[in-house]
């Protein structure tokens, strides 16, 4: 026994005596991590948080989150002697007087717009190859929270510098908590400390930027991460893998080399991302007043569609009884998010409703072969996109010569009619792609290559598929609609009401597919 | 379906194909070396950091295709961080591939349900310890353990009060009154109706009293956009009409809508325009909307000119300014 | 008329007021060609000179504007009146390349000028014989660097121009299709001319709201704004966060992507 393996063996003693931890490391040290890019989506958005709690504690170290008046006398020349917040000067000392502060102010930003798109593009992938089913719902749930959060979280963090830009961000948002019936004015002057925009409110968002939701977020992302391990990785499916075993690579040592490697891959993007493109340019936006604006004042994409709703809602108000109820603000603002974010986190339940399915599922669903939730997916994601394209009308308005009026009303309209469309249109490409693989599976694929038949015919040659390739486009179950009685046991007709109904329907239009080619039909086709 | 359907069947795991570093040492070679490039290359990155870090001036800048002149120290600073970082990465991941065992593995699954006897011997024990407690016979203390949590659980309303006082009038009420003059903003000098030609805006405030100092709060109400039109334009009511002067008409900047402030005057079709949300406004028709989000017109500042010739407000604003709360009659 | 005459004398105060310009304005205040006989000799030369400008700028005028604003500047149903803008406007929106208009689009565009300065000159003192209105600036006497405040101009320039320029001159969206144009490389004296006249969309600025002074200062920061070299990396545009978003979904994901595919396919 070399020294070194001595003194790494004492310890190793030392700790083991003490917590036991030798057995579950050994157990865990293999455990098998399927590998696919998409897997990687979830893992830039923890490393996206390290980045951010990294470059955020760095930040803190020169904030001064207070609104108290100072006059600016830094290195920025074109702000010298204005007076202004002191959050504000000092993040322009960050920015011009820290040496990499800049940067590092950058990279937080662009970290967080890299975390939200990756915990979207992370949902959309586990959304529509359906991981959100039993017994992975819990992680869902988590999930559409740490989303929530997020938005808040990015919200409450681009407003701290106090610029002009984020304190129309705060404007709009105190107008919003107004807004709430009965209560509004009431939250808003808690929330603000009397009338906007007051002293106290970026101190106080700034202990819930660094303090309160950083503190949930790491708690939800260890219980994420920790249903994740215990439930055992999702696969896609393919020849060896089953509901019943997980085909990957070991953590130690592939998985741990390539999943730590890449949190150095996401931060050196992103570092990449803060030396070489400016973000938030707050220097330019100048200190926060209420009676100043620029034109284009767009929040941050991932409240950006929420931004668009509100520009495209119906001027409605309603005045009764010395009361005023701000429609235009309430639906677009906080109705219709509501619904949204109520139906996303209610979803797996929804569907395993619709289906009747009870059962566990660790096979990944290629989208195609769930047409109709593959349809609702990007039926929902064409709304948010339409809302999304409204919420940057006027910079798409003058950069392609439209009219933020027009845009306003395809929105109006787009918002009713883009996303029925899309269903319809997604599902019959579902549909189609599910014939193409028929195809392809009975007949092999075409390769392009003549011949002539002795009677003079050509015909073009096709090459069987692989039995792996045939085995992963036809393993998928085949759908059968809920068989919900007509009747009932009593012999009442519809006793099941609107509910049994509403459920039949789903259960069918869920159940709709291409029948998978089977060997029997393969078969019947070769004797020809 | 009938049973004599036949699926295709599972192949199983495709054979594991080996790679050429697997079996030939040199591969192998190359193949580290490769990684340890990679590794260097990192270190480099950071060298190029503290480089920068300590020997380029921020006040020095490099002219880069594209981006314009640079500024080299934070340019520096982040490249080499970058490339430390980035490269780090890259030969993990290549090791990774290329060196560590690439054999597929396969754990299997077990159901979470837990076995039936272990429910059963659950549920058996909570009820046999519940019954021990006494919870489902005590109902006193029941009752009263619920009542001391759910108060003690409202406490946090009570000590959050403080947060802030009421609105009280606040959100219907501002700084202008009948004879308060109005001021340039920033520059805060009092204006006369003929400093403004036809189609030129003014940016006001309420001049306040000697001695007092002009917060955001009082900004954020008491904003007012001043425009000038040929009064011929107009199409108000003869009571809003006597709002104006000479041609003169001062809204409330900020928006009735969500509080931005509104002051995209567009001089030809007389429209004022949000850039929040784009509601825009008639300035001939007292600021009616007529596109957009926002639900009532922008509140009118009725105006004349006092002994001195200067502009002053002829009363307070008769409606609240800004957004809509619970509370607004109209 | 008395507002003429003030607006001659500020001119004057900021030393705009080149000889032949100040005939111009004395033809616009109506002066008979008497008065300008009684004056020196030079002046006289100068005043020949001038009215055979006048009529240049007319015979330009009937060829090229006429169809619009009509024969006597009289305006139109497209087009509006003339009759007082100044020789400002003329400079403006003839020295930008607007007018004349390509085409009967929502709004003139700035676009190469179809006419030399000796010709706009011409038509600036055709219009501006007309009738009174602001004179054409000097551009030697905008002297911003000197007189202008960087700092003062920012804050003035977040309060009256950012609305629609947007917060680094980059210009903004206007109704029915209507814009702020960007100011970035943009000739002071067109920045200057502009806020005087309020050129299309844009309302007029008049110096007692926002001086002589204050105008100078928001032109040097512009100036200093366009000249801002990259602090933090490429500018995208500086429009705010669309952009910012767009760069995030597409090359930062994009890239994150493009390793994660790398990082999870079998090497050979």
């Amino acid at each position: 026994m070399s020294k070194k393996e001595q003194i790494a063996g004492n310890v190793a003693n030392y700790v083991d005596e003490r917590t036991g931890a030798a057995k579950w490391l050994k157990k865990n040290l293999t455990k098998v991590f399927p590998d696919h890019w998409s897997f990687m989506l979830g893992e830039i958005a923890l490393y996206s948080f390290i980045i951010l709690l990294l470059t955020g504690t760095f930040l803190t170290f020169w904030f001064d989150p207070s609104q108290n008046e100072v006059v600016y006398n830094g290195s920025y020349v074109p702000l010298q002697h204005v007076s202004m917040s002191a959050s504000y000067a000092s993040t322009l000392h960050i920015s011009f007087d820290v040496r990499g502060g800049l940067l590092m102010r950058q990279i937080h930003h662009w970290a967080a717009l890299i975390f939200m798109v990756a915990i979207v593009a992370h949902l959309l992938r586990v959304f529509f190859t359906g991981a959100f089913r039993k017994p992975r719902e819990f992680n869902w749930l988590i999930g559409v929270g740490l989303l929530t959060l997020g938005i808040v979280e990015g919200f409450l963090g681009y407003s701290l510098p106090d610029d002009l830009l984020s304190g129309t961000g705060i404007r709009i948002a105190e107008a919003i908590i107004q807004a709430i019936p009965v209560v509004g004015s009431y939250l808003a002057f808690f929330a603000f400390g009397g009338a906007f925009p007051g002293h106290v409110f970026i101190s106080r968002i700034y202990t819930v930027h660094v303090l309160l939701l950083p503190g949930i977020f790491l708690a939800l992302i260890t219980i994420h991460l920790m249903l994740v391990w215990y439930q055992k990785h999702t696969q896609y499916p393919g020849p060896g893998r089953t509901e019943k075993n997980v085909v990957g690579y070991p953590l130690m040592p592939v998985y741990m080399a390539k999943a730590g490697g890449f949190f150095f891959i996401v931060f050196g993007i992103t570092a990449f991302l803060g030396a070489f493109a400016s973000i938030n340019p707050i220097w330019l936006y100048g200190p926060y007043t209420p009676g100043q604006i620029s034109a284009g004042s767009q929040p941050d994409w991932y409240m950006g569609w929420l931004d668009g709703l509100v520009r495209a809602a119906p001027p409605l108000e309603t005045h009764a009884f010395g009361h005023t109820i701000s429609w235009n603000i309430l639906i677009p603002g906080l109705i219709i998010p509501g619904i949204l974010f109520t139906g996303m986190a209610l979803y797996p339940f929804i569907e395993s409703w619709m289906t009747g399915d009870k059962r566990e599922h660790h096979l990944l669903d290629r989208p195609r072969n769930a047409p109709n939730r593959t349809a609702l997916g990007a039926m929902s994601l064409a709304f948010m996109l339409v809302a999304l394209i409204n919420g940057g009308n006027d910079i798409i308005a003058t950069h392609f010569h439209l009219t933020i009026n027009g845009i306003m009303w395809f929105t109006r309209i787009g918002l009713f009619v883009v996303p029925p469309i899309v269903f319809v249109i997604t599902k019959r490409l579902c549909l189609s792609l599910q014939r193409a693989d028929r195809e392809l599976v009975l007949h092999g694929r075409e390769t392009g290559r003549l011949l002539m038949l002795p009677h003079g015919e050509f015909v073009e040659v096709h090459e069987p598929l692989s039995a792996e390739k045939i085995y992963t486009l036809t393993q998928h179950e085949q759908n059968a609609p809920l068989a919900l009685p007509d009747v009932d046991q009593n012999g009442v007709r519809g006793a099941t009401g609107l509910k049994g109904k509403l459920r039949k329907r789903f259960s069918v239009a869920h159940a709709e597919q291409v029948p998978s080619p089977t060997l029997t039909e393969a078969k019947a086709i070769e004797h020809h | 379906m009938t049973s004599d359907i036949q699926k295709f069947e599972d192949p199983g795991l495709p054979e594991h194909v080996h790679r050429k570093a697997d079996h030939d040492e040199n591969a192998a070679k190359a193949a580290e070396k490769k990684v340890a490039i990679l590794f260097v290359i990192s270190a480099l990155g950071t060298l190029l950091l503290i480089g920068s870090y300590y020997f380029v001036k921020s006040t020095t800048f490099i002219f880069l295709p594209i981006m314009g002149d640079t500024n080299a120290q934070q340019l520096g600073i982040g490249a080499g961080l970058g490339i430390a970082l980035l490269f780090i990465g890259l030969g993990a991941i290549q090791w990774a591939r290329t060196l560590m065992p690439d054999t597929e593995v396969v754990a299997e699954r077990h159901e979470f349900r837990s076995e039936d006897k272990d429910r059963e011997d659950f549920v058996a024990t909570v009820k046999e310890r519940a019954g021990a407690a006494g919870l489902g016979r005590r109902s006193l203390i029941k009752r009263s353990l619920g009542l001391a949590v759910g108060l003690v659980g409202l406490s946090p309303l009570v000590l959050l009060r403080d947060l802030g006082p009421l609105p009280r009038k606040y959100l219907s009420t501002t700084d202008w009154k009948s004879g308060t003059r109005l001021v340039l903003d920033p520059s805060g000098r009092p204006i006369k109706p003929e400093d403004l030609e036809v189609g030129a805006v003014a940016q006001v405030l309420p001049e306040l009293p000697a001695g007092t100092e002009r917060t955001l709060e009082n900004i954020g109400k008491d904003a007012v956009l001043l425009i000038r039109i040929r009064p011929e334009e107009f199409n108000l009511d003869a009571e809003r009409l006597s709002w104006t002067h000479e041609g003169i008409i001062a809204f409330s900047k900020i928006c009735s809508h969500m509080g931005c402030a509104v002051a995209l005057y567009e001089q030809q079709t007389k429209h004022l325009l949000c850039p929040c949300h784009q509601s825009t406004f008639d300035v001939t028709r007292a600021a009616k909307v007529i596109f957009g989000p926002a639900a009532r017109p922008l509140p009118q500042l009725a105006i004349t000119v006092d002994s001195e010739g200067y502009l002053v407000a002829k009363q307070g604003f008769t409606e609240p300014i800004g957004p809509s709360f619970w509370e607004r009659s109209s | 008329m008395t507002s003429g005459i003030k607006k001659l004398s500020r001119y004057r105060r900021h030393r705009w007021a080149a000889p032949a310009l100040l005939v111009v304005a004395l033809i616009g205040l109506g002066t008979t060609f008497s008065v300008a006989s009684e004056a020196p000799a030079a002046q006289n030369v100068a005043v020949t000179q001038q009215s055979s400008q006048i009529t240049e700028g007319k015979r330009i005028f009937l060829q090229g504007c006429s169809s619009c604003h009509g024969l006597n500047a009289e305006g139109g149903a497209i087009a509006p009146s003339l009759i007082g803008v100044g020789a400002a406007a003329v400079d403006f929106q003839v020295g930008t390349g607007r007018m004349p208009m390509a085409d009967m689009s929502q709004q003139a565009m700035r676009k190469k000028p179809v006419y030399d300065a000796v010709q706009t000159a011409a038509l600036a003192a055709y219009v501006a014989s007309l009738a009174p209105g602001p004179q054409a600036v000097d551009p030697t006497s905008l002297n911003y660097e000197r007189d202008g405040n960087t700092a003062q101009g920012g804050t003035l320039f977040r309060n009256n121009c950012a609305m629609c320029h947007n917060f680094a001159a980059q210009g903004g969206a206007l109704t029915l299709g209507k814009y702020a144009p960007t100011l970035m490389g943009v000739d002071p004296k067109y920045i200057y001319e502009a806020m005087i006249t309020g050129p299309q969309s844009m309302p007029k600025f008049s110096d007692k709201t926002i001086s002589p002074a204050e105008k100078l200062s928001i032109i040097k920061w512009i100036k200093a704004a366009q000249s801002e070299p990259s602090l933090g990396g490429a500018s995208l545009g500086r429009v705010g966060p669309v952009t910012e978003g767009l760069l995030a979904w597409t090359l930062g994901l994009g890239l994150l992507i493009g390793i994660a595919v790398w990082l999870a396919s079998k090497a050979r």
